[in-house]
């Protein structure tokens, strides 16, 4: 059996009831999806336009899907674990077992980074940086689609944790030798390498993708100067994602080969060395903080203009601000482990260099704010999240300039108050940003807008929430509590602040529930909201010129630019767009081989985990015939006729 | 936003502020802020002056986001609108130039405050410093006191204004020590000598734990610092020596064992050795599978 199974035994699927109650949900919830995709026959039309497509559009709205709802799963670790801290006070030890617990915060740190906030970034890029530079498609089709179903197959092998097995419990960046095979013998940390493996795979595709895409596809008149600001913040994140992935993936490639092929890359022992494993993981993760927040720069460098009806603010300091931060994200890496004592001149160097960065992020602030100085400002749901940001983000930056002073950072570092610290800028600033980006974005994305009342609602409960949830957290990091601790003794004190904070994780979904409710009314009025011109907020940008949602192919004549802002100054110009004449476009196939290699390293990273080695040789066999008889393909193209493209262009606007 | 809106996120921001307002009054000593020893009495120094510099560029950017939003409403009829205006060299100058003036005093304040508060760094006194070495295990912490010839399990007490000399090493995954009272934490890493130096200005207990997450047992990882005087300490380790089992290698390894919310324990020290035996562990290449 060994040989078939590997390590995977009945007693992986036997867990405890609350275990299990989550596992069980999750098929409850397939099973559903199952039935409905039955009962209205939709498999087809799920194969065809769906899983097979390669087109830009609708991969970010799987994106988005999936995000979602790995946000939900995110959403519930938290709630869990506030619960947790509440109950599990003195004598209490709480309803969930430290083990369990500990597999959450981990899943929790996972999920949120690689999956909900990656996944969402990854969505608005998919979608708007073709549109915004004017192109048809991305430069790789194909690769855009591989890149999404691997990013699928790392979260299916997170979720399949929950049901086989059990996940890491070492936290996020899983230091060794806590990681290692001597001190995690079980497959939870495996899991975690395979999930974060696979999908930064698909991150690391995204990125050299995208980086074409936006150098060579920009349609005729937009020099590098004259790109939206998103487009710009995505280059830079491109940029990073390219130089930082490839760290990610040796790192825990060699993490895998101390566990699975016993080297000593990172043991104590043998000529290895742990602290190496953990300036390695920071090169990587210090930069990842700004792939999430530098595109989320960027939207809201979109949204404050249109909102305050005035051109952006300080173009070019922009620009230079977005490459002095990515610059300076490679060098302070040391911030994230002062502690380990690698001296004053050291810690001096990284600590400057931290600070350094706080200089072009106020920058980007005071240009949004003097973008609205003699604006016109209307206060729709995205502005709010703005001005939300503005008030969160800069608390949060100011908790990070202080722990960038070493000495500081040695009496908060690892403590609730660095906790605090980071949900401060991560939600006030990326969730936050993510949230404007698809209120402002939506009605191009599904073809109507979105109910303001409810979107005002959910903006003052996840801000009143944040507060609750978040500021006892900073005072119960002064008060010496640290991180990730399931039980405390009740002499501490600390029970009020944790159950105020648990307080404001209610509030919080209270905001979600508006969402939600938003989300339901919106759809339920959509005839009243619908977005007929394809330019509901009186946009500046070309992805506004088309129809909302665009067709396939975006456009049907390629723009031409001469400025910043391009469709807003042919507004002003009075110049419309031309009608007839068309011309059949070139357009890329549908493939499943995106699907199949995805499935198949899904299959290749579960293989490896219970060491199943069989599976893990016929799965990466399957994966190059797979990759073969595409790139053999020579039937990958299509012409759109003509004919299509005036019915399609006659049915515009009704 | 209709008049209702407005009341109630005007009392859920009042009822928010009164919230925090009471657990700040009522919660019990904010170890970091309230500093029982003179590392811990900079770090919060330093802390201050960090905080107010910062405030130099805080203050402004809330005004502004306030005041320009408010100004600047779409439906202010008196406000000037210039959609086309987008650069100004001196505006820009100004917020280029302020923060990165203020960002160079702080570094100077960061260049200095990371030397003089060097955790390797011995501390400046005229008292013999008492020397602990730590070593963190699953999951507990075990003290070495090797001029006292005792050891301690979850437990420390050292006399008041004397330097604490600590030596952190870790025969487990990596943790880091931390007593929030006296001063900040470095990591405990295994075949890793760490140092702090930290002292106590008053008697006192004080909390001790690991911040680093190292496994099931982790959060019964904390301890409790008694500062006593000279001639409590002395008693206290002249009790320990009285009337507590050895620690001897063969001990150490049943010590080493894995183990959870381990209540504090003493012991007569017979290998003064001990600390480098187990810092050894780690040295040479064959010694660990």
């Amino acid at each position: 059996m060994n040989e078939i199974f590997g390590r995977l035994t009945i007693d992986a699927f036997k867990h405890d009831l609350i275990e299990a109650s989550v596992g069980v949900s999750i098929l409850i919830a397939g099973a559903v999806m199952t039935f409905l995709l039955t009962y209205y026959k939709r498999w087809t039309w799920l194969w065809k336009e769906w899983i097979t497509t390669v087109d830009h559009k609708k991969i970010a709205i799987m994106y988005l899907i999936v995000s979602a709802a790995m946000l939900f799963k995110g959403v519930v670790d938290a709630g869990m674990m506030r619960a947790q801290q509440v109950l599990s006070v003195g004598d209490s030890f709480g309803y969930l077992g430290t083990e369990h617990y500990q597999q959450l915060f981990t899943a929790h740190g996972v999920a949120m980074i690689f999956f909900v906030a990656m996944g969402f970034v990854a969505a608005f890029i998919n979608y708007f940086i073709p549109l915004q530079i004017g192109a048809r498609d991305v430069a790789f089709p194909f690769v855009n689609a591989l890149s999404f179903w691997f990013f699928v197959a790392g979260g299916m092998l997170l979720i399949t944790s929950l049901m086989i097995g059990n996940y890491s419990g070492v936290g996020w960046v899983a230091y060794p030798p806590l990681s290692g095979i001597e001190y995690s013998p079980g497959v939870g940390v495996d899991y975690w390498i395979w999930s974060i493996q696979v999908s930064s795979v698909g991150t690391l595709l995204t990125g050299i993708n995208f980086l074409v895409t936006i150098l060579k596809m920009r349609c005729p008149g937009m020099s590098l100067m004259k790109m939206p600001m998103f487009v710009w913040s995505v280059v830079v994140t491109l940029i990073l994602i390219i130089f930082a992935f490839p760290i990610l993936t040796a790192t825990t490639g060699m993490l895998t080969l101390d566990r699975v092929m016993e080297m000593h890359f990172f043991t104590s022992g043998f000529g290895g060395s742990p602290m190496m494993y953990v300036n390695l993981i920071w090169a990587w993760g210090h930069p990842e903080v700004y792939i999430l927040i530098l595109p989320i720069f960027g939207i809201f460098s979109e949204i404050v203009p249109i909102f305050s009806q005035k051109k952006l603010f300080g173009y070019v300091s922009m620009v230079v601000a977005l490459i002095a931060i990515a610059f300076l994200a490679f060098v302070v890496w040391l911030h994230h482990f002062f502690t380990m004592g690698a001296g004053p001149n050291v810690n001096t160097f990284f600590g400057l260099m931290t600070m350094l960065i706080s200089v072009p992020t106020g920058v980007k602030i005071f240009n949004w704010l003097f973008t609205m100085f003699r604006g016109k400002i209307l206060f729709t749901t995205p502005m709010l999240w703005f001005l939300s940001f503005v008030f969160l983000f800069t608390i949060g930056g100011v908790s990070g300039v202080l722990m960038s002073v070493a000495p500081i950072d040695f009496q908060v570092h690892n403590s609730l108050f660095l906790v605090a610290h980071f949900h401060n800028v991560i939600i006030g600033g990326v969730v936050f940003g993510i949230f404007a980006g698809f209120t402002y974005w939506f009605p191009k994305m599904f073809g109507f807008k979105l109910e303001e009342k409810y979107g005002a609602f959910a903006v003052f409960f996840w801000v009143f929430g944040f507060l609750f949830a978040f500021i006892p957290l900073y005072i119960l990091g002064l008060m010496g509590a640290t991180r990730r601790l399931d039980h405390y003794e009740a002499s501490t004190g600390w029970w009020p602040l944790f159950a105020v904070a648990a307080f404001g994780f209610v509030i919080i979904s209270i905001g979600i529930g508006f969402q939600c409710l938003q989300l339901y009314v919106s759809y339920k009025n959509r005839k009243k909201n619908r977005d007929k011109t394809g330019d509901p907020w009186n946009g500046r940008t070309l992805e506004w010129s088309t129809s909302s949602p665009p067709p396939f192919y975006n456009f049907a004549h390629t723009p031409e630019v001469h400025d910043i802002d391009p469709f807003w100054v042919m507004k002003e110009k009075g110049l419309k767009e031309a009608k007839g004449n068309y011309e059949k476009i070139h357009m890329p196939k549908n493939t499943p081989h995106g699907f199949f290699i995805g499935v198949l390293s899904f299959l290749f990273g579960f293989a490896i985990v219970w060491y199943m080695w069989w599976l893990a040789i016929v799965s990466l066999i399957g994966i190059f015939v797979s990759l073969i008889v595409r790139f053999s393909d020579r039937d990958t193209e299509w012409y759109v006729p003509v004919e299509q493209i005036e019915q399609i262009e006659s049915k515009r606007g009704k | 936003m209709s008049k209702q809106l407005k009341i109630t996120f005007l009392l859920l921001f009042l009822f928010m502020l009164v919230t925090v307002g009471l657990i700040f009054a009522y919660s019990g000593d904010i170890a970091v802020l309230s500093p029982k020893g003179m590392i811990a009495e900079k770090q919060k120094q330093l802390l201050l002056i960090a905080v107010s510099l910062m405030l130099i560029v805080v203050i402004p950017v809330f005004a502004l986001t306030f005041g320009i939003a408010w100004k600047y409403r779409a439906n202010n009829q008196k406000a000037k609108y210039h959609p086309k205006w987008g650069d100004s060299l001196l505006a820009e100058a100004i917020w280029w130039g302020i923060p990165f003036i203020i960002i160079i005093i702080l570094g100077v304040f960061t260049y200095k405050s990371c030397h003089e508060l060097d955790p390797f760094k011995p501390l400046v006194s005229d008292k013999k410093p008492v020397r602990i070495q730590v070593v963190a295990l699953q999951w507990k912490w075990l003290f070495i006191y090797p001029d006292y010839d005792i050891a301690t399990v979850n437990y420390i007490q050292f006399p008041e204004q004397v330097p604490i000399n600590f030596e952190i090493t870790a025969d487990a995954p990596m943790n880091s020590f931390w007593i929030p009272d006296l001063g900040g934490q470095v990591y405990a890493m295994a075949g890793m000598r760490s140092k702090l130096h930290l002292i106590a200005d008053k008697e006192g207990q004080f909390r001790g734990a690991s911040s680093n997450i190292s496994g099931k047992g982790f959060a019964g990882m904390f301890f409790y610092a008694d500062a006593t005087s000279q001639e409590g300490f002395q008693s206290w380790v002249d009790s320990v020596k009285r009337s507590s089992p050895s620690l001897d290698l063969e001990e150490y390894d049943s010590l080493v064992l894995p183990s959870e919310y381990v209540p504090p324990s003493y012991y007569r020290l017979e290998d003064d050795g001990l600390f480098d035996q187990i810092m050894n562990k780690y040295m040479a290449p064959m010694s660990k599978g």
